[in-house]
Parts: C-alpha cells; sequence; structure tokens
C-alpha cells in the first residue's frame, strides 16, 4: 500500500479515514469539540458522490444514520457528550435491530452541559449500552491523529461485520491538535455480504428491520443471540498496547490522551531508573481484561490514570482482583494532568514488599 | 453628575466583559429588551427570562433577573413548565435560531399550538454561530456556511409564518437597525396574553457575514437600512427571506385566542366543582 503524509487535525483525520473505509453518509448536529468532522465530510463528500445532511438535532442525526445503515450504507454520524447522550435512544435501537454504524464522540466534561476542555467522563455509557437494554457498543479509543484515522476504518469494519455500533471514543485535544498522519493511498474497504438490508424486496421474500418483540420468549432468544456475539466479539476483538511493562514494577493503565501524558511519564521515570510501565487498552469495549490481569500478576502496583473522577478503573479492579494494588489518578472539568503531576502520584507509590 | 447607563440595574456587571463579538447584533436586541422592560415598568421579581445553547443562549446569563440558561433547544419547554407552576411569572425565552427551530422546533411549535402564554424573542443571524457558523434552518439558499461551503441549497424556514400557522397570536418581526420599532414590538409582544413571537434579524459579522460579503457589523446595518421594507399586517406567506434581497420587516400577526392557561382553567372548572 502507498502513502502520503498529511497534516490533519485528529478530528479531520476521522473524516479522512471514514471517506476512505466507504462511509458515504454522513449526519451530524454542531457542538463544539467535533465540529471539524462535519465541515470536513461537507467539503469532500461531495466529490465521492456521498451526501451530507447537517440534521436539525442529534436525535435526528442518528435516525438518519440508522435509515442509511439499514439501506446498506456506510453511515457515520458525531457528537460530544451531551449531543451522544441525545443519541443513546437510536443507539439502543439499532443495537436491537443489529443496524451497523460509527459514532464518533469528541468527548467534553460533563455533566449536563459541562464544558468543552478534553475529558474522559463519557467512559461509562461508552463501554456499558449507554441506552437501555441488553447490549453493548464497541469501543475503540484512539491516542494519536493517525489512530483517529486507523481505527475509524477499523471501526467500519467491525460494525458490519458483527452489525453493532462502534463507537470511536476521543477528545478535544485529540479532535484539534493536528499531527502527521499516514493516508493510505490505494485503500480499498472490505465488502460485507448484507443479506438483512432493506433494498426492495424484487425477487427475494420482504424483509423487516426491528427491534420490537412482544413475545418475551422470542425477545429472550433474541438476547441470547445478541449476547453470544458479544461474547465472540469480546474473545477477537481485544486491543491493547503495551510501553515498557515487561520489567515493570509499577503500570500506568491509561487510553487516549491520558496515555499520551503517560508514556512522557514513563519516559521520565525511565530516565531516573524507575520501573515504569504503560498498559493502554485501545479497545474499551472488549476490555483487555486478561492482558491487565497478568500485567497486574507481576507487577507491585497499578496506577489508573484517568480524565475523569474515576470510570476504568473500575474495569481495571475488577479484572485485577486482588493480584496487586490499584490506585487512581483522575483530574476532570477539562482540566489535564501534566506529565510532572503524574509522575509526582508515580513517586509517592508505596511499595509494600520493598527494603 | 449621574455616569450611571440606565440599564445597567438589568445587567450582571460582575459577568462583563460579554463574550459576544464586536460589532454584533445580540448586543443590540438585549438593551432594546431591557428598554423594554423599563417601557413597561414591569417588578424584576415578576420577570424570568430562559435561554437555550449558543451566542444567543448567553442572553439569559448576563441579565440581572431570575434567569435559566437550559440545555441545547430545551428553552420553550422549560419556560412551559416555569409558567404553568406560577402562572403570575412573565416568562420570556430570548435565544437563537438553531436552538429554537432546529434542534427545539418541535417544542417551538407546540408552545404555539397550545398558545402558552410565553413571550418568545428569536435572534436570527443565519448559521450556528457558537459553534463555528455552520448552516441553520434559517440559512438563505446560496449563503455560505462551514458545512455549506458550496452555499446551501435548502429551503429556510419563514420563522413568522411558521409561528402564526402553528398558532402564535402575536408575530412581528425587525432588524437590528430598527431599534425604536424593535423595542415597541417586544413591548406589545410581552404585553400580550399567549403565544408571542418577535424575530430580530440579525448580524454575525464574524462568521455569517464574514462568508457572505457583510464584513462588519456596519455592513449589516447598511443593508438592513437600505434594504428593509416596513409594512403593517402583509401576509406571512409573502415575507420569505433570501440572500442578500430585501427584507420584510413589521408586525404580521396581532389577534386574540384563549391561552393553554384559559382552557386549562375552563376545563378543568367543572372537573374541580365536582370533585370538591
Ligand atoms: S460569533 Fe457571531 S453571533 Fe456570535 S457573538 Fe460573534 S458576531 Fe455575534
Amino acid at each position: 500500500m502507498k502513502y502520503v503524509t498529511k497534516l490533519l487535525k485528529g478530528n479531520e483525520a476521522i473524516g479522512e479515514g471514514a471517506i476512505l473505509a466507504g462511509c458515504r453518509y454522513y449526519f451530524g448536529y454542531p457542538i463544539t469539540p467535533q465540529n471539524e468532522i462535519p465541515e470536513y465530510m461537507s467539503r469532500n463528500l461531495p466529490a465521492v458522490g456521498g451526501t451530507f445532511v447537517q440534521s436539525e438535532s442529534e436525535l435526528a442525526a442518528i435516525n438518519l444514520v440508522m435509515g442509511a445503515a439499514a439501506a446498506g450504507g456506510r453511515a457515520m454520524t458525531s457528537s460530544s457528550s451531551p449531543g451522544v447522550s441525545l443519541m443513546q435512544e437510536g443507539i439502543s435501537y439499532m443495537a436491537g435491530m443489529e443496524v451497523p454504524a460509527v459514532v464518533v464522540n469528541v468527548v467534553r466534561g460533563g455533566p449536563g452541559l459541562g464544558g468543552i476542555g478534553p475529558a474522559q467522563s463519557d467512559y461509562f455509557q461508552a463501554t456499558k449500552g449507554g441506552g437501555h437494554g441488553d447490549y453493548f457498543t464497541l469501543c475503540l479509543a484512539p491516542s494519536t491523529a493517525q489512530e483517529m484515522l486507523d481505527l475509524t476504518i477499523l471501526a467500519f469494519d467491525i460494525a458490519d461485520r458483527y452489525r453493532c455500533v462502534t463507537i470511536i471514543l476521543a477528545d478535544g485535544l485529540l479532535g484539534q491538535m493536528a499531527e502527521s498522519v499516514e493516508v493510505p493511498l490505494d485503500y480499498k474497504p472490505r465488502e460485507y455480504k448484507k443479506d438483512w438490508i432493506m433494498d426492495g424486496c424484487k425477487g427475494r421474500p420482504p424483509r423487516i428491520v426491528r427491534s420490537l418483540f412482544l413475545d418475551p420468549a422470542e425477545l429472550e432468544k433474541h438476547n441470547f443471540h445478541l449476547s453470544e456475539k458479544y461474547r465472540e466479539i469480546c474473545k477477537k476483538e481485544v486491543r491493547f498496547e503495551r510501553f515498557k511493562t515487561r520489567d515493570a514494577d509499577i503500570v500506568l493503565v491509561a487510553y487516549g490522551t491520558s496515555a499520551r501524558i503517560c508514556k512522557a511519564v514513563v519516559e521520565m521515570a525511565r530516565a531516573d531508573g524507575l520501573k515504569l510501565g504503560l498498559l493502554r487498552p485501545v479497545t474499551l469495549y472488549p476490555f483487555p481484561e486478561k492482558e491487565i490481569r497478568k500485567t497486574a500478576e507481576r507487577a507491585k502496583a497499578l496506577l489508573v490514570v484517568e480524565l475523569s473522577m474515576g470510570q476504568m478503573v473500575q474495569d481495571v479492579k475488577r479484572a485485577v482482583g486482588d493480584a496487586c494494588p490499584v490506585l487512581f489518578k483522575g483530574r476532570t472539568g477539562g482540566m489535564v494532568f501534566t506529565p510532572e503531576e503524574v509522575y509526582q502520584s508515580v513517586k509517592k507509590i508505596k511499595i509494600k514488599d520493598e527494603g | 453628575m449621574n455616569t450611571q447607563n440606565p440599564l445597567e440595574p438589568y445587567l450582571r456587571l460582575d459577568r462583563m466583559p460579554h463574550i459576544w463579538c464586536s460589532g454584533c447584533g445580540i448586543g443590540t436586541s438585549v438593551n432594546c429588551f431591557i428598554r423594554a422592560l423599563m417601557d413597561l415598568n414591569m417588578p424584576k421579581e415578576k420577570i424570568c427570562v430562559v435561554s437555550g445553547i449558543g451566542c444567543t443562549g448567553r442572553v439569559a446569563g448576563y441579565l440581572n433577573l431570575d434567569s435559566f440558561h437550559t440545555t441545547h433547544g430545551r428553552a420553550i419547554p422549560f419556560a412551559t413548565g416555569l409558567k404553568l407552576a406560577n402562572p403570575d411569572l412573565k416568562v420570556i425565552v430570548f435565544s437563537g435560531d438553531g436552538d429554537l427551530v432546529a434542534i427545539g422546533g418541535n417544542h417551538f411549535i407546540h408552545a404555539a399550538q397550545r398558545n402558552m402564554d410565553i413571550t418568545v424573542i428569536c435572534v436570527n443571524n443565519f448559521n450556528y454561530a457558537m459553534t463555528g457558523g455552520q448552516y441553520g434552518p434559517t440559512t438563505p439558499i446560496q449563503a455560505k456556511s462551514s458545512t455549506a461551503p458550496y452555499g446551501s441549497f435548502q429551503m429556510p424556514f419563514n420563522l413568522p409564518k411558521l409561528a402564526e400557522s402553528a398558532g402564535a397570536v402575536y408575530v412581528a418581526r425587525w432588524t437590528t437597525y430598527h431599534v425604536r420599532q424593535l423595542r415597541k414590538s417586544m413591548r406589545e409582544a410581552m404585553n400580550k396574553k399567549g403565544f408571542s413571537f418577535v424575530e430580530v434579524i440579525s448580524q454575525c459579522p464574524t462568521l455569517y457575514g464574514r462568508k457572505n460579503q457583510f464584513r462588519s457589523g456596519r455592513d449589516s446595518m447598511l443593508w438592513y437600512k437600505e434594504h428593509s421594507v416596513a409594512r403593517n399586517h402583509p401576509l406571512t406567506s409573502d415575507i420569505n427571506l433570501g440572500f442578500r434581497t430585501y427584507i420584510l420587516v413589521g408586525k404580521f400577526i396581532d389577534i386574540e385566542k384563549p391561552t393553554f392557561l384559559d382552557g386549562l382553567n375552563e376545563r378543568y372548572k367543572g372537573v374541580r366543582e365536582k370533585i370538591a
């Protein structure tokens, strides 16, 4: 594959990735800090024969996506926290109907209207279902502009493969910072056979796409089927990155923006002779539980570093059990820790069996 | 010599400077609004102002009255709840076109349909300014925006017509050039029982203006001055706004109709008597 290097904002990289992945339908509503995505799509979709609509609300956007995806197209919407909350109704319906799509959440601090600074406080919403009912959404957490592009392409593939909604969880820092990105030149999106879409019932029996099952036995069967699918996803789609964890006494666990900062912390600590490492979940659902457990069994402590009051830390604790202590460092509301600040927290960790 | 600006008691000076750009029309709209309140001599404790999200959504936060900054699009249902729980309040919704008629459009038409006794002031600047100048429900065909880089091609809403068809009892439109008329219409709207609506055609030099040859606030004001045509009671179907075309301004609707609360009290009276 040939590549061209471009200087792109993270949000633009998402747009670029989406178009490469064959996304031809984008619907969205303005909200900061993700406006570069709709702006990019409105500029670039016409040339590839795509359609851009600025919907009248996020609720409309997610339903437009649902419709385009049910017709067999690759569709995407993007928003930021309060807007994604509005989309939860539609996401739950899509999970029930097994209509695939990509939803980007460029997270901002909450609750409520909150602020527009970088935050990771939508972790629960993105990884535990988000709306009503027994379902999960796949969740990818990029930490560079390059990953904004790569994971967007992957998100469309995963969505089609499992007929599920894939969430890309970023934040304003990743979205608005420009970095150089290697963009594939002749990428061919994979085609998936879609024998469930609404494309007119010529020469075949009519289909129905629905999430309503009034017979409890039938609904239970449907939920068993969905949960079987989630089990398969958990088996096959876990992604993570290890950074100097092999000999680490203390391992940081962080994703997205926090992971970027933690990489700098690892370098600082290593320069001082401290054995620090980083485990970075790339998929937040499925969560790299086994890897974290394995790491915990070798390390003396884990420090979970998040831009929230402590959300992913709960999953880490569940994975670790009593293998080693799990500590937490968080900032919230759009405040971002400096590497020095995180390093101070690392230095304060007292490892029991030492000395 | 008293150097105090007569508007000061109505403003939260501790929150100044405001966020609006120089040359923006929102300040003029607020100025007219406060003067209309002063004309009405209404006690401050009787007034509540509700805003949604956006540049105009910030109005509530600067007014030294009981004011509410609600979530996007929901100013009208919030105001409706407020009015129903305390009918003695004068409830005014002050927000932008995107907030009121895109994401809040359903609430807008239903409050008008119920003839809810509130006043809605809509500052229409033809785009979503707060988020960077995207096109909206009122962007004229041909006008450029950050998400209509090749020019808009969707028919925009004609807000007075929408308000009228949904059931509003008072509908007027002025530009920010027409400060005296605007003040008067705001006064009339607040005096009106039922759903009253005032559209303020307003300039956004920073975003909409920059992309559409209205580079400064002054450019827009001159355009408004030279291209506004005032008419009383024309048909609202004749007052569509185009791209750099004439702007029909005036009072379009002023009728009497029972309000939601009139109807409710009337209907419930019998029921209440029966139960008592
Ligand atoms: S962006 Fe436009 S509407 Fe917002 S304050 Fe500036 S000039 Fe006014």
